[in-house]
């Protein structure tokens, strides 16, 4: 979007989110898994912020606890000029309105027994904000929005496909105004056709409402088509953090190459040029981080002595300390 | 309208009714083909029905004592007369008694006399009572034409008391005992199991140990050692409501584990996350999202447990721990049955017996159908 970098509506300082796997008798956590491990980010308002990398990685607890759903270790999430992270309970549920979630699973995420009347207009009756008559104008206003007929207000999620459901998803998420929305996975359980209908939907919703999204990810070419800038995440922390034309063009961490390389290419004359990097299978193990770079011991790139010491920041937008001296390979393009 | 490319929401894949129907309406289609099952209800309708309306359907009071005829057997209801005194004559009726004395043992036996005809009308004038407590009537369902003729269609008991009558009472006494006994404990289930489930942790650890700990206490002893310390001169409506506090705070224990078991899978189900964002507080999630979603299969685990508070209340009554006369309930009727000598004479004294089967069975099949249907997303 705007290249001089306005004032960030969201701002990520070092957040740390563990989770206890093992305690002792006297009830003190001995063993934890650091889900994620200082993550700095800042999302400008109107852009479309993807978050990718592999399962497990970290990115949707990130995004549930932005959301507040997952209570953060330490650091702190700046939204308006308050902590996210320190709020009270009652103070949280303004914020909740501000920022929104739509989950990944269309199916566990809807309730069964609820008809779309009560899901979508769920947000307004929990907090009282609307009733009747303005409760029902205002669900089949959303539902309008979202590419449902408000005729089937009174139906119940089995009766709809995956894509519809989604769509109630958005339109439950929206129908607060929210600002900010983390999008985590919306379109990884859908089918590929469906895929472009419900991400043209975000679209034009953005344009519409001036939403800024984070949008998690696994698949890089779906955020690829719907990213302004993205961020990879790998074991908790990103690793790099880019322009999407630029990140796809010319990756400057080893993790960002691998993924590209395994990304498909639907054009079968280009397939076999940038040959596929095959990362050995050995993730760091989360309740014990290896000193240095975490991705140093999959890394074809990798120096021993020093990759694997010390500490690695985020620098320029990648997190490696070879990062000037290596010459990355990108997605693929035809004509490029 | 401000999406073009929609997937066409105007062909949902499955069509009108069933779109929109209501997680009870499929939970019925579910049920209506379960025969065994429908039949239990509508006998189980009926049973409430004699519960509303016992005084009017029994053809005598509570207290009417006929000592004339004891423990006289069964009539048969009759619809017309082919050997009376006129020939062939409508009209309902049943045939009168004549008593006769065995010589040696000195008892009483009674047979039916066809000469000594008895009218029976329906809606006919008899003892008097209140409906509801509140309205007086003396209109009975089925009765004898005459007031305080003999007609008595289940026998009589050995103090002379109409069994078809006492019957009807017992069973507003022991199924009630049963239903309200249940209630009080799904009360205490549900919501100690819900909090148990949701919230985890050292709540779940202590209401679990608490549970143990009631289920660790053998119930016959606990039924037996509470129902004997309840003073012998206590009203029967005093008792009967401590009885069945007894009674269910031995049975919610079972279920109280059940709901906490959905509770903790559901806990971190997608729809419980997104129903918090909306802003509901923990209560509105729990009691409005989580327990709505398994409602069904509660109602199944409720008429599941109903035979066993019926089958406890029977047990301690027949006792004797239990309810005592004058109240009457299945358990009472039946230790009237309790002596062979008594019985070989008069098996009809039996039949309240039957009565509990039934209604035991019937319960079971319609929880039974109700299990089943209660998931009807995985047909």
């Amino acid at each position: 979007m705007s290249a001089e970098a306005p004032e960030p509506i969201l701002q990520i300082k070092d957040l740390h989110v563990r989770f206890p796997v093992q305690r002792n008798m006297l009830g003190r956590v001995t063993v934890e898994n650091h889900a994620v491990s200082g993550v700095d980010l800042d999302l400008r308002p109107g852009e479309t912020l993807g978050l990718v990398g592999e399962s497990g990685c970290g990115k949707t607890t990130l995004g549930r606890t932005i959301v507040g759903a997952q209570q953060a270790t330490s650091g702190s999430i700046l939204y308006d000029g308050h902590d996210l992270t320190q709020l009270k309970n009652r103070e949280k549920g303004r914020y909740r309105r501000q920022i929104r979630m739509v989950f990944q699973d269309p199916f566990s995420s809807l309730n069964p027994r609820m008809t779309l009347r009560q899901i979508i207009g769920d947000p307004l009756v929990a907090t009282g904000e609307a009733r009747g008559a303005e409760l029902e104008d205002r669900v089949a206003d959303m539902m309008r929005r979202v590419g449902l007929s408000p005729d089937y207000m009174d139906r119940y999620p089995h009766a709809f496909s995956g894509g519809q459901r989604q769509r109630v998803n958005i339109a439950r998420a929206l129908i607060v105004n929210p600002k900010l929305v983390v999008a985590d996975e919306p379109v990884s359980a859908l089918d590929v056709s469906v895929r472009a209908q419900i991400l043209n939907l975000l679209r034009e919703l953005q344009a519409d409402f001036g939403l800024t999204y984070l949008f998690i990810s696994h698949d890089l070419s779906v955020v690829e088509n719907i990213a302004d800038r993205v961020a990879v995440m790998y074991f908790g922390r990103v690793v790099e953090l880019a322009d999407t034309a630029s990140l796809y063009e010319k990756p400057s961490h080893p993790y960002t190459e691998a993924l590209m390389s395994a990304v498909p290419i639907p054009d079968p004359a280009l397939r076999g040029r940038g040959g596929r990097i095959l990362l050995p299978d050995e993730l760091p193990d989360p309740a014990n981080p290896p000193p240095g770079c975490a991705f140093a011991r999959r890394c074809r790139h990798a120096e021993p002595g020093r990759c694997d010491t010390g500490t690695v920041d985020l620098v320029d937008g990648t997190r490696c300390v070879r990062r000037d001296e290596l010459d990355l390979q990108g997605i693929v393009k035809a004509e490029s | 309208m401000t999406v073009k490319d929609t997937e066409s929401p105007d062909t949902p894949e499955v069509s009108g009714t069933r779109a929109v129907a209501s997680q009870w309406r499929l939970v019925w289609w579910a049920f209506k083909k379960h025969r065994l099952a429908l039949i239990s209800a509508w006998i189980l309708g009926f049973m409430m029905l004699v519960i509303v309306l016992c005084e009017f359907i029994a053809p005598f009071d509570n207290r009417h004592r006929d000592s004339q005829y004891t423990t006289a057997p069964p009539q048969v209801l009759k619809l017309w007369d082919t050997d009376g005194e006129d020939g062939f004559q409508w009209g309902l009726h049943v045939d009168g008694y004549v008593s006769e004395q065995d010589p040696r043992s000195l008892r009483i036996t009674y047979e039916a006399d066809p000469n000594d005809r008895v009218e029976v009308g329906l809606f006919v004038k008899g003892d008097e009572y209140e409906l509801f407590g509140l309205i007086p009537m003396d209109r009975h369902l089925i009765g004898p034409k005459e007031h305080g003729d003999p007609m008595y269609l289940f026998g009589t008991t050995t103090d002379g008391q109409d069994l078809l009558s006492q019957l009807v009472y017992a069973t507003r006494v022991s199924a009630s005992v049963g239903i309200i006994g249940v209630l009080l404990a799904f009360l205490l289930g549900i919501v100690l199991g819900a909090i148990s489930g949701y919230f985890g942790g050292w709540i779940d650890n202590v209401i679990q140990r608490i549970i143990e700990l009631f289920m660790a206490v053998p119930s016959i002893p606990l039924w037996l050692g509470l129902a004997a310390a309840l003073p012998a001169q206590m009203s029967p409506v005093t008792r009967y409501f401590i009885i069945t506090t007894i009674l269910a705070l031995v049975a919610w224990t079972g279920l109280a584990r059940e709901v906490r078991g959905r509770f903790l899978s559901m806990r971190n189900e997608e729809f419980v996350t997104s129903a918090l964002l909306d802003g509901s507080t923990r209560r509105r999630v729990m009691f409005r999202h989580m327990l709505p979603s398994f409602s069904s299969h509660i109602i199944a685990a409720l008429s599941l447990s109903i035979p066993s508070m019926i089958l406890a209340e029977t047990a301690l009554s027949w006792l004797g721990l239990g309810l005592r006369p004058p109240a009457v309930s299945w358990g009472v009727q039946l230790q009237d049955a309790s002596k062979w000598s008594v019985l070989s004479g008069a098996p009809w004294l039996l039949i309240p017996g039957l009565a509990v089967v039934i209604v035991v069975l019937a319960f079971n099949f319609v929880g039974d159908g109700m299990r089943d249907a209660a998931d009807p997303y995985k047909h």
